[in-house]
């Protein structure tokens, strides 16, 4: 199961929850396993953030995949200059 | 200099050739977006709102559109609706900055623009437009914003990351929050506990080229345009929702830019010099004044921030809280974002709770600049790190170090570190001798350090090799700091040939695949690892070549140095001269393309050293020695790594010391000229000594980390704290202006 | 309303253009010559992009009337190279990477040989002065003074 990690800001849509269990083998899927467990959180997630997967930033992360090793993090969108 | 882990023997990565576009930039040749003229070319002007916020009540163009040579008018009617076509909400925010609707939100919000065959008579014309506007009370700080009922800039805004929703809408747009461990836990543990409250005012970016756009529509809708911009992949998409065409109906040409820093990552007058052309049937070019680029361009947010920190006896930091408001000016999207992951990112820290705001008012809407949002926040955690080290009698270095994020540290924001090189840049500071030298009568010394994640994102390249075995490698990210000499470097080394008989070039939007910006020091990284890719497929085509030229197995065949060389060694080697004059009988032109979304980004770290002389009369700060040390992974062309480096430097000095905008009560900006929004000179100035650190990034072929921005973010805490270190006065208000050092002085002696 | 009819000298030449009274000299040589390597930076004469020579003295072009110009003798910096060969000036802006962006090229190098004409072995301290008056955001003016300085050696002789 991948270890997913959510910023403080995001725990307003997991009840305070700070990090989940979730089994998937790509980022969309596991996106969507979110989505069913908190209704909303997928959308948020969607729109306003990037994603690490063990400590390597994405941007695009839909299809990357993930495995039972994998550390998940959703990050804040930032820009550079 | 440079502090090199290991040096795998490049030939061409790592040396100083001249680069590519440098004879036409020194002879005058080189084009940039306010130097193309075409026939039959008319002038455009732009009409800006002279108040900071105000409804629209009417346009009247009959009086402008009569006049002598003006061929078109445009107002915001000229575009479409993207609100009421259900467009998604940052789309409607570009479209709206480009131009006004129902609302002005800041002094100098487009709201017309004319063409005419002269500049005079555009002048003119843009003069002749006769706006009526119903005046609203305006809010210009975050304090402002966020007062209880401050007038709304948005009547929908309900600020989003809050747990309820707030009932009621307001101009803060969002909240970002951090947190771990616990907060008085983590106090209580310190030794001594220091908070600051601190605020920055917004600055631009200052390139030295206006923004300018020509653009030349046909009457099918089509349109092409060249301007500065630091990715036209990314004008053509945002001019094609302002436009509201499809992106392939724009074709976009590159022209040289001078200078951008984040700041010309976002349209201006692109969409407004098409839709003047289609009107006028005749190409027209769009230039900013200084005056509108200061009034009506994006600089970096102000801000508001507050730090409090415990660190134990031992200079261990057991407590960090964070809290800061970023103004985003008209519309959401400051970088608070960005601020609170970085703010204490160099650091290991048990307890902490990072909160952020991000706040709209009646100014310009803010662009990235430099590492977004970074800067900022380092200057209020430096600064209060600098005191702790202070009260503990401890080294600067040293308490940095005690604390220093490493490989496998957990991030403030999340992941856990790969191979980093903080260690590292803070060991090169104590190191040098700069660390020791003497220090004069009013003369401090102090230190800083920053974190820039750096950015990957896609990109595509194209090389060709030429019939006599030269190279033209081609890409679409426009060359603001030198890339095109770091591409040509990176292509030699993988194809073994000189880099005198590679020439890199920047293609326009229909001539290369598609490119993110070039910002977000990105570069070098995914820019160079798809022409790195493109090589690599080369030399595979290469050796097959060599292979059927042989009448060998490609296993036979290696590539070293430029030739095909023969494994047993029976045959004598081919070299891609060879090759390509022969390339016909073996399968056709040699070219291959490469398009990704990079991976392996490494984050750049910079510890910086700062040595001033405040002049106690007069409040002058002067900069006598700096020293900036940067891990650049590898730095494939180190000239213009140490140019980043030092630039970014002096960026980040005159935000410390000069740079802020100054607006009277009404809203309206009172220094939007060079000579009151004072930019460093070189008589400000000793000579940036820089310190290239190489702790390569295991995840990319050259170890390439981007090199662009973390070079801003430790300057202003460094001379702040060796202000602090001259004259006893902790400043918390930037600039540190000689009139605020002088208040500052007073109020000590008081 | 009626142009002006302008005859200087300009890089080398006897070149005639036309121009309203109120056209600064900076848009005439752009506009109307051709010369594009002079820039706008900020129209005001704060920056210095849009430096040229008038009969041997530095001057921002954007605070001259195109008809101030008449019968003047003017260098832009596509004057310097002499025949293809460049001058040493912007030699050692190539080697010594003294340009980025390359906006404030054209103004720095007119400024600097402005100085060596006069100066021929400036202190670090009197180059930084004498370039004040051009603004660079990109390189932090390092390797811009450097290169001055390597130009200056090359000019004596050393």
């Amino acid at each position: 199961m991948a270890q997913v990690h959510f910023s403080a800001g995001l725990r307003d849509l997991t009840g305070g929850l700070a990090q989940v269990e979730v089994e998937a083998t790509t980022v969309r899927r596991l996106v969507a396993a979110l989505e069913e467990m908190f209704p909303g959180l997928g959308d948020r997630l969607s729109e306003a953030s990037s994603v690490a997967i063990n400590g390597e930033i994405f941007t695009d992360a839909e299809f990357e995949p993930v495995d039972s090793d994998s550390e998940v993090h959703f990050l804040d969108i930032f820009q550079g200059g | 200099m440079a502090i090199t882990e290991e040096n795998p023997g490049y030939k061409w990565v790592g040396t100083r050739p001249i680069r590519p576009d440098g004879l036409e930039k020194v002879t005058g040749k080189a084009q940039f977006g306010a130097d193309l003229m075409l026939p039959g070319m008319l002038f455009g002007k732009v009409v800006r709102s002279p108040h900071a916020h105000a409804r629209i009540v009417s346009i009247d163009t009959t009086a402008a559109e009569a006049m002598v040579g003006v061929k078109a008018v445009i107002t915001g009617s000229d575009f479409p609706d993207l609100a009421a076509n259900g467009a998604h909400a940052s789309d409607i925010d570009v479209a709206s900055n480009a131009i006004a609707r129902e609302k002005v939100l800041y002094e100098g919000h487009v709201v017309a623009a004319v063409a005419a065959t002269t500049r005079d008579q555009a002048e003119a014309a843009a003069k002749a437009v006769e706006v009526t506007y119903e005046v609203l009370p305006h809010v210009l700080t975050v304090d402002e914003a966020m007062a209880d009922g401050a007038p709304l800039l948005h009547e929908g805004m309900i600020t989003k990351g809050v747990d309820p929703a707030p009932e009621n809408p307001s101009n803060v747009a969002s909240k970002i929050l951090h947190e771990r461990g616990d907060l008085d836990q983590g106090f209580g543990e310190a030794h001594v506990v220091v908070e600051r409250e601190f605020t920055t005012k917004p600055v631009h970016q200052g390139y030295i080229e206006p923004h300018a756009a020509v653009a030349d529509a046909n009457t099918d809708g089509r349109a092409h345009i060249w301007c500065s911009s630091q990715g036209h992949f990314q004008m053509r998409a945002y001019s094609a929702t302002v436009l509201g065409v499809s992106p392939g109906n724009l074709k976009v040409t590159a022209a040289e830019i001078g200078g951008g820093f984040g700041g010309k990552t976002v349209i201006y007058l692109e969409p407004l010099a098409v839709r003047l052309s289609q009107r006028a049937g005749r190409p027209v070019k769009l230039v900013m004044d200084r005056d509108e680029v200061f009034r009506a361009t994006g600089p970096t947010s102000g801000t508001r921030i507050r730090v409090k920190m415990g660190v134990s006896e031992d200079g261990k930091i057991t407590a960090a809280e964070v809290w800061m408001a970023y103004e985003a000016g008209a519309f959401s999207g400051s970088p608070v974002g960005a601020a609170g992951m970085t703010a204490i990112a160099c650091y290991d820290i048990p307890n902490f709770v990072v909160e952020g705001y991000d706040v709209v008012c009646n100014k310009p809407r803010v662009a990235a600049y430099r590492a977004p949002g970074a800067p900022m926040a380092a200057f209020a955690v430096e600064s209060v790190l600098d005191e702790l080290a202070r009260d503990i009698g401890m080294d600067p270095i040293d308490i940095r170090l005690a604390n220093a994020a490493v490989e496998g540290t957990q991030a403030s924001y999340g992941p856990k570190f790969p191979r980093i090189g903080f260690v590292e840049t803070l060991e090169a500071i104590k190191d040098h001798p700069n660390y020791t030298a003497d220090l004069g009568p009013n003369q401090g010394r102090g230190v800083s350090a920053g974190f820039w994640f750096n950015a990957g994102m896609m990109s595509s390249a194209t090389v060709h090799i030429n019939e006599n075995g030269s190279a033209t490698v081609v890409t679409g990210s426009p060359d603001i700091g030198g890339s095109r000499q770091s591409m040509a470097l990176m292509a030699a080394e993988e194809l073994g040939i000189p880099y005198e008989s590679i020439k890199a070039v920047v293609a326009d939007t229909e001539t290369v695949g598609f490119n993110d910006v070039t910002g977000g020091s990105r570069v070098t990284l995914a820019t160079g690892a798809a022409v790195v890719d493109a090589c690599r497929i080369i030399v595979e085509d290469l050796r097959a070549r060599a292979a059927k030229t042989w009448d060998v197995e490609v296993d036979q065949v290696e590539w070293v140095e430029g030739q095909a060389q023969h494994v047993e060694g029976t045959q004598p080697p081919l070299s891609l001269n060879d090759l390509a004059a022969k390339s016909g009988r073996t399968g056709g032109p040699i070219s291959a393309n490469a398009s990704l979304n990079s991976r392996g980004v490494g984050a750049g770290f910079s510890t910086q050293l700062c040595d001033v002389e405040v002049d106690p009369e007069t409040g002058v700060t002067r900069v006598v020695r700096y020293l900036t040390a940067q891990d650049a992974g590898r730095a494939i062309s180190p000239d213009y790594v140490e140019g980043q480096m030092q630039g970014g430097v002096v960026q980040g000095i005159g935000w410390a010391l000069n740079e802020e905008y100054i607006h009277n009560p009404d809203g309206v900006m009172e220094n939007p000229s060079f000579l009151d929004y004072r930019i460093p000179v070189a008589s400000d100035l000793p000579m940036i000594d820089c310190a290239i650190v190489e702790v390569p990034n295991p995840a990319h072929p050259y170890g390439v980390r981007g090199v662009g921005e973390v070079g801003i973010v430790p300057p202003m805490a460094a001379v702040g704290n060796a202000i602090r270190d001259a004259i006893d006065v902790r400043m918390t208000d930037l600039p540190m202006s000689p009139v605020r050092i002088l208040e500052a002085l007073n109020e000590q002696s008081d | 309303m009626a142009r002006t009819h302008i005859t200087a000298v300009v890089n080398g030449d006897e070149t005639e253009f036309l121009a309203e009274d109120g056209t600064s000299l900076l848009n005439a040589l752009r506009d109307e010559v051709g010369l594009t390597g002079a820039k706008e930076g900020c129209g005001t004469g704060d920056c210095g992009s849009c430096s040229v020579m008038i009969d041997d003295k530095v001057t921002t072009s954007c605070l001259v009337f195109a008809p101030e110009a008449n019968g003047a003798t003017i260098l832009t910096v596509e004057g310097l190279a002499d025949s293809g060969q460049l001058h040493p000036l912007q030699q050692c802006f190539l080697e010594g990477a003294a340009l980025q962006c390359g906006i404030c090229t054209p103004g720095f190098l007119i400024a600097a040989k402005a100085l060596l004409d006069k100066n021929p072995d400036p202190t670090e301290t009197e180059i930084r002065y004498a370039l004040a008056g051009n603004l660079c955001r990109c390189t932090g003016y390092d390797k811009i003074i450097r290169a001055v300085q390597e130009a200056a050696r090359e000019m004596r002789g050393q």
